[in-house]
Formats: structure tokens, C-alpha cells, sequence
């Protein structure tokens, strides 16, 4: 593949399982210039671009047999630094516990440059304020008094190792935080990972014994919207919820989906402007769960009123198909049009620029893809105007 | 003594695939490494001191798990690793 140029557009940041990729796009996002790959061979979980500066890249990483670790550029790519220290638990620690992998990465908050979270498997937190060069564990969090129970050690109740995830950080105070666990559910603190709630309820757990449990739950994916933090998404191993923050109670808005569609599926993705636009992509989960497109239809399914009605949007994508899409492989651009983006397990990555309505694949044969992530090198996220 | 690196983790010694390194057991030979050669240690080592699941070392013929086991300067260690992952 051709080295990748600056041309204006975003930039997708796709990890896979063999490597990681990058594909610029023209500034009308009408072509896609692909590089790499980059650690070929290597298990790329998670590629996240700095929105706050449009330089630092950090990407999680491993192989089936070496430990976890994190690597970082200022680049592009095209030279990289793996992490000094990087995340691990305590050594010496009474749980004993040891990463398998660095499952999530999420910059900090605005105000402080520098900062960065990961998620772990197993469930463990840890934070650089280095742009990704010394990682620490958060102890707040990873040694918590209810950690064992909450994070169901030392059962790894998720088909790939439980894992710690969707780390949103609210955009007013950088103190505020949420974060999924599969298994667990959602948690949240208020005072700078000191300590931790769950906030859960109202989130189906039927495999649980009591009809609305206070935590034990299964979020895929939970979103706060920038631009009216006080809002989350979050689509469940049970169905796909909103919350206004103020009523402390998750809405099952997934229950307005097609019955033949159904509302399980792995990742949401906001509207960088709209709080009451999102998408999300319907899987199977039926039967022993094959997570493939119900009835072998892929579709992505968008709400423009905080999930009142559900719109299907499969012009121009594959049926028959059988590909799954992953928690981390599906995100949003900050056009004026907004660009949508997913990939799947077969490889193939597919872009939407009219906001999910039409569809068509920009690059195909890569690796099983474990994330997609937009940036904007050099520039950081554009200004956003709320209209 | 002489330590031989497998191809997975050359990128830490410049694609060399022996090394000279010193200690009186295998954890202080990998300490030594990981004195050359940052980061090596952790891919092979988890944080609690376990060889990770697919790493095997070698001393000469036998294999060990076990980071105390002693090692003399005359012994030849080999680091190898199951190639998991698919």
C-alpha cells in the first residue's frame, strides 16, 4: 500500500487483528488512500488518534504469545516508541492479577493534555499523563472494595476475557467519569476514580436471578454526547438504552426496533452535534447467538429522535452476509454531513457520507478488524458549532 | 552467558538472535536483558513475576518455569514461545 498523504479529510485508524491501518480520504471523502501495515502480525485492539493535539497516536497492542503493551507516534506511523511503562497491575498485589491486554484507550480530558485512560482484560483502569509513555493503574478503581465483586473475579464471563471498556470522560469536569464492564455493567465516579457507583438500573439482565440487579449487567458500548453530557447511549447484551442522566434510570430504546430486527448488537456512535441522533448495528442474538446481521441482512439502524423510531439504512450493503461488527469498529466523522464508518470481522471496511443512508466499502481483505477510529492529523478535531 | 533470542522478540535487540547477558537465575538474566533491551522483560514476564502462559525457557537442554532457577555463566538459555494466536 502507498504511503499515506495529508489530503484534508479524516483519517480512519483501523486495528485489527494482524496490524494496524490508516486510509486518508480526498476532503470530499469521495476517495481513500490506504498504508500499512503497521505491526504486522500483531494483535491491534485499539488505534487512537489525539483529538486534542492531531498528533499523538497511541495504539494498544500485543501478539498471541508476548505480554501487552502500548506504543506511541508523533507521525503517523511511521516511527514508533513503545511505552516506557506500560499498563500493568501492581506487582505484589493481594489479587495476584496480571493484563492479558490493553483493551481501550480514551485521551483525557481537554484541560489536561497529555492524560490518557486504558481499559483492561481483566477489568483494571490505568492512566499516563505522558501521552502514553508511563502508565500507572488507577487504584481507585482497580483496588476498590467491591472490584471483586463488581468485576465477577475471577470469572471471565466474556467469550474473549472480560474486559474493561467505554471510558467517557464528561467534557465539563474531568473528575466525572463513566466506564463499562463486560461483565459487570456501567460504573461512574464523580470524584476523580477516588470512588465508584453503579448505574444500572433499568438495564435488562435477565441471565441474573433478581429482576433489576444493582450491577452484573453486560454493556457492549456506552457513549456520552459531547455536547450534552448529562446524555448516554449504551447498547447491551440486552438491548439498546438512553439515560438522561437526571432520572439515574436507563430508557430500553432499543424496544422501538423491529421485533424481526431486534435491538442487541455491539457498538453506538453519536452524532458529534445532535444528542438525539444515533446509530447502531443490529446483530443476531437469537439462538446460541451467532452476533452475525439478523437473518444474514447487514443494515445499520439510525434514531434522529433519542430512539423514539429506528430508520434502516443498507443501500449499497452486502445480502446475504455473515460478518460481525465489533464494539470499537464503528465511529463517526465531524463533517457537516456526518460520515459514518464500521468494520467487520471479514475484513472489509464500509463508509457512509450521508449519515448512514447509502453505503459502500472502501477497503477491502484486511484482517479481522477490532476498531475503526476517526482523526484529524495535525489539526485535532475541528471546532464543533452547535447549530 | 549466551541467550538466544526468538524471532518475535528480535525487535528489542536489533534482530540479533544471541545475546550476551548475566545472572545467577533465569528472572536475574531476564533482568539483565531488560537492562539492554527495554521492555523485553514484560512481554515474557507478566507483572506478578509468571513466565506468560506461552513463553518456554531453556537452559541448556531442559525446560524451566521457574525465574529462581539457577543458571551458570557457562549454560546457554533459550527463550522461546509457543507461536499462539492464529
Amino acid at each position: 500500500m502507498a504511503e499515506m498523504g495529508s489530503s484534508g479529510g479524516p483519517t480512519l485508524l483501523v486495528g485489527t487483528r494482524k496490524g494496524v491501518f490508516l486510509l486518508s480520504s480526498s476532503e470530499d471523502r469521495s476517495s481513500w488512500e490506504a498504508s500499512g501495515p503497521m505491526f504486522l502480525g500483531h494483535v491491534a485492539q485499539h488505534v487512537v488518534l489525539d483529538p486534542r493535539n492531531g498528533t499523538r497516536m497511541v495504539l494498544a497492542g500485543r501478539t498471541g504469545h508476548l505480554g501487552p503493551t502500548v506504543f506511541h507516534s508523533d507521525d503517523l506511523g511511521v516511527t514508533w516508541t513503545e511505552a516506557t511503562r506500560p499498563p500493568a497491575f501492581r506487582t505484589g498485589e493481594p489479587l495476584e492479577r496480571s493484563l492479558s491486554a490493553v483493551f481501550w484507550l480514551t485521551p483525557g480530558h481537554v484541560d489536561q493534555p497529555g492524560v490518557w485512560f486504558a481499559g483492561g482484560s481483566p477489568q483494571g483502569l490505568f492512566t499516563s499523563r505522558d501521552g502514553g509513555d508511563t502508565w500507572d493503574p488507577v487504584d481507585g478503581w482497580n483496588d476498590h472494595p467491591m472490584w471483586e465483586t463488581w468485576a465477577e473475579w475471577p470469572e471471565q464471563n466474556t467469550p474473549d476475557g472480560s474486559m474493561l471498556h467505554s471510558i467517557n470522560i464528561d467534557p465539563r469536569d474531568p473528575a466525572h467519569m463513566y466506564i463499562g464492564l463486560s461483565s459487570g455493567g456501567v460504573f461512574e465516579t464523580t470524584n476523580n476514580a477516588a470512588n465508584w457507583a453503579p448505574l444500572n438500573l433499568g438495564c435488562d439482565a435477565p441471565f441474573m436471578p433478581e429482576p433489576d440487579p444493582e450491577y452484573g449487567h453486560d454493556p457492549h458500548c456506552v457513549r456520552l454526547h459531547p455536547l450534552q453530557p448529562d446524555r448516554l447511549y449504551q447498547q447491551n447484551h440486552c438491548g439498546i438504552y438512553r439515560m438522561d442522566r437526571a432520572d439515574a434510570r436507563w430508557t430500553r430504546i432499543g424496544d422501538n426496533m423491529p421485533t424481526d430486527v431486534g435491538d442487541i448488537g455491539f457498538p453506538v456512535e453519536l452524532h458529534p452535534l445532535d444528542p438525539d441522533v444515533a446509530w447502531v448495528f443490529p446483530m443476531d442474538g437469537t439462538d446460541v447467538w451467532p452476533r452475525t446481521s439478523p437473518d444474514g441482512r447487514p443494515a445499520v439502524y439510525v434514531t434522529r429522535d433519542a430512539g423514539e423510531t429506528w430508520t434502516r439504512g443498507d443501500t449499497g450493503l452486502p445480502s446475504p452476509a455473515w460478518f460481525t461488527v465489533k464494539r470499537q469498529a464503528m465511529t463517526t466523522d465531524r463533517e457537516s454531513a456526518v460520515g459514518v464508518y464500521f468494520g467487520t470481522t471479514s475484513g472489509d471496511l464500509w463508509a457512509s457520507v450521508d449519515e448512514g443512508a447509502s453505503w459502500r466499502c472502501i477497503v477491502s481483505h484486511l484482517p479481522e478488524i477490532y476498531s475503526v477510529e476517526v482523526g484529524y492529523p495535525a489539526i485535532g478535531y475541528p471546532e464543533l458549532a452547535a447549530s | 552467558m549466551k541467550v538466544r533470542i526468538p524471532t518475535p522478540l528480535r525487535s528489542y535487540t536489533n534482530q540479533v538472535s544471541a545475546v550476551d547477558a548475566d545472572g545467577a537465575t533465569i528472572g536475574e538474566v531476564l533482568e539483565d536483558l531488560d537492562r539492554q533491551f527495554r521492555g523485553l522483560r514484560f512481554r515474557v514476564v507478566d507483572e506478578q513475576g509468571q513466565l506468560r502462559q506461552h513463553m518456554r525457557i531453556y537452559v541448556n537442554q531442559d525446560m524451566f518455569r521457574e525465574l529462581s532457577t539457577p543458571v551458570q555463566p557457562t549454560d546457554e538459555v533459550t527463550l522461546m514461545q509457543a507461536l499462539s494466536g492464529g
